[in-house]
């Protein structure tokens, strides 16, 4: 395609937080201008974002729509921009995202409605920088950057217990981020040493040298800033405080977004970067994803608060994921990256529905429904068919990524493959045992009696989601083909990496166990 | 015309989205014709595909055609394709036209309901969720149909979903059918990986069938034992069957239409369309024999103790797809499809019957309150009467060919398979008494009724009947395409199927007398083949009397002396009992799995996950927080001098680093 001289990167990431200044200059008497104004700049993103899709040339490997410009040059820092197939998708699901959440929030959001939209739009600057960053500076700053606003939204705006929670969520992820500096800094010096070049541009910190036995504590020092970002088990516990405190927009993008850039970390740094370390952590983090599956889903069916229950639900299809990128083959792989998207759609689609039912009864307890069926017969449509991407029916969107998840984990493991298929059935109790609670039976409680259906704007959202819904599980041709090349050549590199590696300093596992002897001698 | 194979499930899928878009705001009669006429028009491209077939040579009667790539990753491939043979063929004859019929008989039924338009919706994908299950020319999209099903069954059960008992069925049948999907999955990956470490990546049924012979007799084994699972679910066989008679609670054309006549055979038919790779394991042929002949004689047993006419109806269902299994699993896959084939008519016709008795008896399904309606409701009697007949094997009617042919070949597989065929013999006697117990109980005798129930007893409009009527027919004449040769027929049916089956049923048993089973098999081996013919003979001589006996059991007990069963129960009190309560298995299985696993969940929740595992990392912050109270005292709360310790601390670390990289 060449060259596409139109900053669009740059631009995605500037517009909404253009928005977001605008908005700082509007009187707050304006509440209706300042939602239809964060409305139309989200509706402008995503419109941004979609010739990203027709104009990415699927059939080359490398990062496309680059950006690069010295920024601190005597330290190596460039302002770096680029995406592949693996990122494309994922800024299409937050701008995506974003939209539905501003929609969503049209009356969940009373107080402090100005400052809420700025909080929005600046968090999806920093969600679309850190998707396009591959220079490690910009990137990490981006990364924290969507820790401030996550943390204003649940603690501006969230429930009874949104300051526990909001800290709970800072802290957590501010603890993996300190370490993850720690290890960018060590890898920066690392390649100074080897090649006499500062630098923190990815690609060519991909192809540093880094002896296996520090990858290891690099890639350990990554992977757990990451993983508690995933959240994987045991480091999961931040996640249903914050879900449920959050407001129902802020619980759509922690699910839908930011739980991703856990595991697109993963993709873009902590793999390739130690490609060894990454295969050596093979059994760990499979062993630890599939916990999480099955831990996450027998836990999620015991909570009686909604949101808890679809946070914990989140855990487990969160589980899928690492557990189908760490088979590393292509079934596994673009399983793992197809099921970041369907997560996105599918539980950002029940925690919308969950919101719509707080809007209208201020609970979100199991108990306190029932039977909503009768009075509520569209939302029961829209609940059912999210619910069975949730459970992953085939046909749906679900269903294509775990199904490739777990058959990639059975060819690399049988063992995984076998035991991560049982979440296939816990699926199926908690959703469904959920399901029957709060919408069958009959109408027990007066209050549930009189509620009112979903209305257009309502209705325009769901129907959005349950677009995506059938169209990624008929069709997922569409978005397999943009990340095909991108995932094969992941691949590739990965496994060459790795076994120069082994080639260079022989089979990993004697390393580990080299490294665990030194202390003791 | 087999170019527009897609044309068979796309009718329903319009009419589903039809009714599912506009179904509330069109009058009844459209919903009705959308739904009835789209059933039709499948019926016709499968009628018109089978008289193409005849017209072909047998070996040219195969039709595949892909309409799409589905999913694709790596080797990985998977299209959304059709494939039409004589053995979706008659899949799809049985689908559209039973079910056709039944959608007809809805319209009666169920004019009353307020979810009408609801109903016709699922009913409409449950039918298109079917035949992508037939007509799929792959693994995984057999398994899209297989789950769907599963979906329509879990709404359709759960249809009136105000009443707790019904979305608890719904809910029981989806998650044990799962269970089972787990093993039909594993299935999946097994077959896939194993064939793909020999170069061939696939999940197409030709492509496997055409490279089984790639696939080591233990990977055989192990994927045909796996996809087994996954039909005792779907088929509701030992241990999986529990969910069946639950979806009882379902409206009655549902358990016609569903849990008779189609969505409960998809494991029979999966079974026999796997047929060449179960023909590689003998053993697991032996299982879903086994498994099959002692579904078949349990759920018997368990149907002569209730009073539910639906649950006796299920309980039969069970034992009849029991006997499907028998009749795959001794390699008699046409024999298997042959009793599914005429199971589809006369079970979905006894339960349409048990549909307008309950519908004459104001909505009574207990058969103790029943009796003397066979004056009242002549057309309902006289189609229950030929149904009976048929399912008990009397000959000349559409299950005694279908039932004899499975008990002749399990006898003749010979080995272990007698013990199989003793069994399922038995348990056709069984299946005779139980049924004329329930024709009598609700038809003869004095009415039970209470008086106000009596005076609205009435026969069931036209609309209903008809279709009654016509499965009548074909349970009388239903079984004259597979008359045996011994009788002087040509066993139609299982010609027309030879081209999907060829010899592997011979072959699969003639491996099981090599193949580890010797021992047992020189036992048996008193019968010679020699005098086959007499034998045979013998044999259906044989099976004649045993339903017989069974029938004329029926009438003693409750025609001419109704007080000798209430003897029977009190002096075998503690039998019936368990007969009655189903021998107590769903409050097993409640006490070991739902318990077991609320008890998982309780303990995993209150203690692990919010003591154990939050607990601790509360704990380090709460360490921390004490840390920080000591360090408190160095604070003066001057920012300088914060930012002072900053720098230097920075400066410290980084320093280190720099000076430890050199």
């Amino acid at each position: 395609m060449g060259a596409f001289c139109f900053p669009i990167l740059s631009v995605l990431i500037y517009v909404p937080l253009l928005g977001a200044v605008t908005l700082l200059f509007v009187r707050r008497e304006h509440g209706t201008y300042i939602k239809g104004f964060a409305l139309v700049i989200s509706l402008i993103e995503f419109a941004l974002s979609i010739p990203l899709y027709f104009y990415f040339n699927e059939k080359t490997v490398g990062m496309q729509f680059v950006e690069r410009a010295a920024w601190f040059p005597e330290w190596g820092i460039t302002y770096f921009l680029g995406i592949d197939g693996i990122s494309l998708l994922l800024i299409l699901l937050t701008t995506f995202l974003t939209v539905l959440c501003v929609l969503c929030s049209w009356r969940a959001i009373e107080t402090k409605v100005k400052e809420y939209y700025i909080t929005f739009l600046f968090l999806e600057t920093a969600m679309i920088g850190t998707l396009c960053s591959l220079d490690l500076v910009l990137f990490y700053i981006f990364w924290e950057l969507m820790l401030i606003p996550m943390y204003l939204l649940i603690g501006v705006w969230g429930g009874p217990k949104r300051v526990y929670a909001a800290i709970k969520f800072f802290l957590f992820t501010m603890a993996g981020s300190v370490l993850m500096l720690l290890a960018i800094f060590i890898l920066y010096y690392q390649f100074y040493n080897a090649t006499g070049t500062y630098t923190f541009d990815v690609l060519q910190l991909y192809n540093a040298h880094i002896p296996v036995a520090k990858q290891y504590w690099l890639f350990a020092a990554f992977a757990l800033s990451f993983a508690i970002k995933v959240p994987m088990f045991p480091v999961h516990t931040w996640l249903p405080d914050a879900h449920t405190e959050a407001p129902t927009a802020g619980s759509v993008i922690l699910a839908g977004v930011l739980l991703k850039m856990g595991t697109y970390g993963f993709l873009r740094f902590a793999i390739p970067l130690f490609p060894a370390a990454a295969h050596a952590a093979i059994p760990i983090i499979s062993i630890l994803a599939l916990v999480g599956i099955i831990y996450g889903a027998i836990v999620s069916m015991m909570q009686p608060d909604l949101k808890r229950l679809i946070a914990f639900s989140s855990v487990s299809h969160l589980g899928y994921v690492m557990l189908g990128m760490f088979a590393f083959n292509m079934q596994g792989l673009e399983g793992s990256i197809y099921q970041m998207l369907n997560h996105g759609v599918s539980t950002g689609g029940l925690f919308l529905i969950v919101g719509m039912l707080y809007e209208r009864r201020h609970t979100r307890m199991i108990a306190d429904f029932g039977g909503l069926s009768t009075p509520m017969p569209i939302l029961a449509i829209f609940f059912m068919i999210v619910t069975l991407s949730s459970v992953a029916l085939p046909g749906t969107n679900g269903f294509v990524g775990e199904f490739l998840i777990l058959l990639g984990a059975f060819r690399a493991n049988m063992l995984f493959g076998i035991l991560g298929t049982t979440g296939v059935v816990l699926g199926a109790v908690y959703m469904f045992w959920m399901f029957q609670r709060v919408m069958f039976g009959e109408v027990k409680k007066e209050e549930n009696r009189k509620l009112i259906d979903l209305g257009k704007r309502e209705v325009l959202i769901l129907c959005s989601v349950v677009f995506f819904i059938v169209l990624m599980g008929v069709y997922p041709k569409i978005f397999f083909k943009k990340m095909d090349t991108s995932v094969e050549g992941f691949l590739k590199f990965v496994k060459e990496r790795n076994a120069y590696y082994v080639a260079s300093e022989g089979a990993p596992v004697k390393v580990v166990l080299d490294t665990l002897k030194k202390p003791a001698e | 015309m087999v170019d527009y194979i897609w044309l068979i499930p796309a009718f329903p899928a319009v009419g589903f989205l039809i009714n599912g878009f506009l179904g509330k705001k069109l009058p009844k009669a459209v919903v009705s014709w959308v739904a009835c006429l789209a059933l039709f028009a499948s019926f016709v491209v499968s009628v018109t595909i089978l008289f193409q077939f005849f017209q072909l040579p047998p070996e040219e009667r195969i039709f595949e055609r892909d309409i799409f790539n589905w999913i694709t990753a790596g080797e990985f491939n998977a299209t959304v394709g059709f494939r039409i043979d004589p053995l979706s063929i008659i899949m799809c004859l049985v689908v559209t036209g039973v079910g056709f019929l039944i959608h007809v008989y809805s319209v009666g039924y169920m004019h009353d309901d307020e979810g009408y338009p609801r109903y016709f919706t699922y009913l409409n994908l449950f039918v298109f969720m079917m035949l992508i299950l037939v007509t799929a020319n792959n693994i995984l999209l057999m398994f899209v149909g297989w789950e769907g099903v599963g979906l329509c069954s879990y709404l359709l059960i759960g249809f009136w979903f105000r009443k707790d008992s019904a979305s608890n069925a719904g809910k029981k049948a989806f998650i044990v059918n799962r269970i089972g999907d787990y093993g039909f999955l594993l299935g999946i990956f097994t077959l896939f990986v194993t064939l793909g470490a020999q170069g061939v990546w696939t999940l197409n049924y030709g492509e496997i069938q055409k490279n089984a012979h790639l696939l080591g007799a233990s990977a055989a084994t192990l994927i045909t034992l796996l996809f087994f699972i996954g039909a005792t679910g779907k088929s509701a066989q030992l241990p999986l069957y529990v969910w069946l008679p639950d979806a009882m609670e379902g409206p009655t054309p549902v358990s016609s239409l569903i849990h008779a006549a189609t969505m409960v055979t998809a494991g029979v038919y999966m079974v026999a369309r796997l047929n060449f790779l179960y023909s590689m394991a003998p053993q697991i042929m032996f299982i879903v024999a086994l498994v099959g002949v002692l579904t078949a004689i349990f759920s018997a047993s368990i149907g002569f103790a209730q009073n539910d006419i639906k649950r006796v109806l299920a309980y039969s269902t069970v034992s009849q797809l029991g006997y499907m299994f028998v009749g795959v699993g001794v390699g008699a896959y046409a024999a298997g499809i042959f009793h599914l084939m005429t199971h589809a008519f006369f079970k979905g016709l006894l339960f349409l019957g048990a549909g307008s008795v309950i519908h004459a008896m104001s909505g009574e399904q207990d058969m103790r309150k029943m009796g003397g309606l066979r004056k009242k409701i002549p057309i309902t009697y006289w189609t229950f009467v030929f149904a009976c007949i048929a399912i008990a094997g009397v000959p000349g009617f559409s299950g005694f060919f279908s039932k004899d042919e499975i008990l002749w070949r399990a006898f003749s597989a010979g080995g272990p398979y007698r013990i199989v065929w003793v069994i399922a013999a038995v348990a056709a006697g069984m299946t005779a008494f139980y049924m004329f117990r329930l024709l009598f109980g609700t038809f003869h005798g004095e009415c039970r009724a209470s008086e106000e129930v009596k005076h609205h007893i009435h026969e069931s409009p036209k609309v209903m009947t008809i279709p009654l009527m016509i499965l009548a027919v074909l349970s009388v004449i239903g079984g004259y395409v597979g008359v045996p040769h011994i009788l002087g027929g040509a066993n139609r049916i299982e010609q027309f199927l030879e081209p999907v089956f060829g010899g592997a049923g011979e072959h699969a048993v003639e491996a099981a007398h090599t193949g580890g089973w010797n021992i047992i098999s020189k036992a048996f081996a008193s019968a010679g083949g020699t005098e086959e013919a007499s034998v045979e003979m013998t044999l259906m001589v044989l099976s004649v009397v045993i339903a017989f006996i069974g029938i004329y059991i029926a009438y003693r007990l409750y025609i001419k002396n109704p007080e000798l069963p209430k003897r029977f129960v009190t002096r075998f009190s503690g039998l019936h009992r368990a007969v009655y309560n189903k021998y107590f298995v769903d409050e097993i299985y409640g006490v070991v799995f739902v318990r077991g696993l609320l008890g998982l969940g309780t303990v995993m929740k209150n203690f692990f996950d919010e003591i154990v595992i939050d607990g601790s990392i509360n704990s380090v912050a709460a360490i921390l927080r004490w840390c920080g109270s000591l360090l408190r005292l160095l604070q003066a709360g001057y920012v300088q001098g914060y930012a002072f310790a900053m720098i230097v601390g920075a400066i410290i670390v980084i320093g280190y680093l720099v000076v430890r990289m050199m």
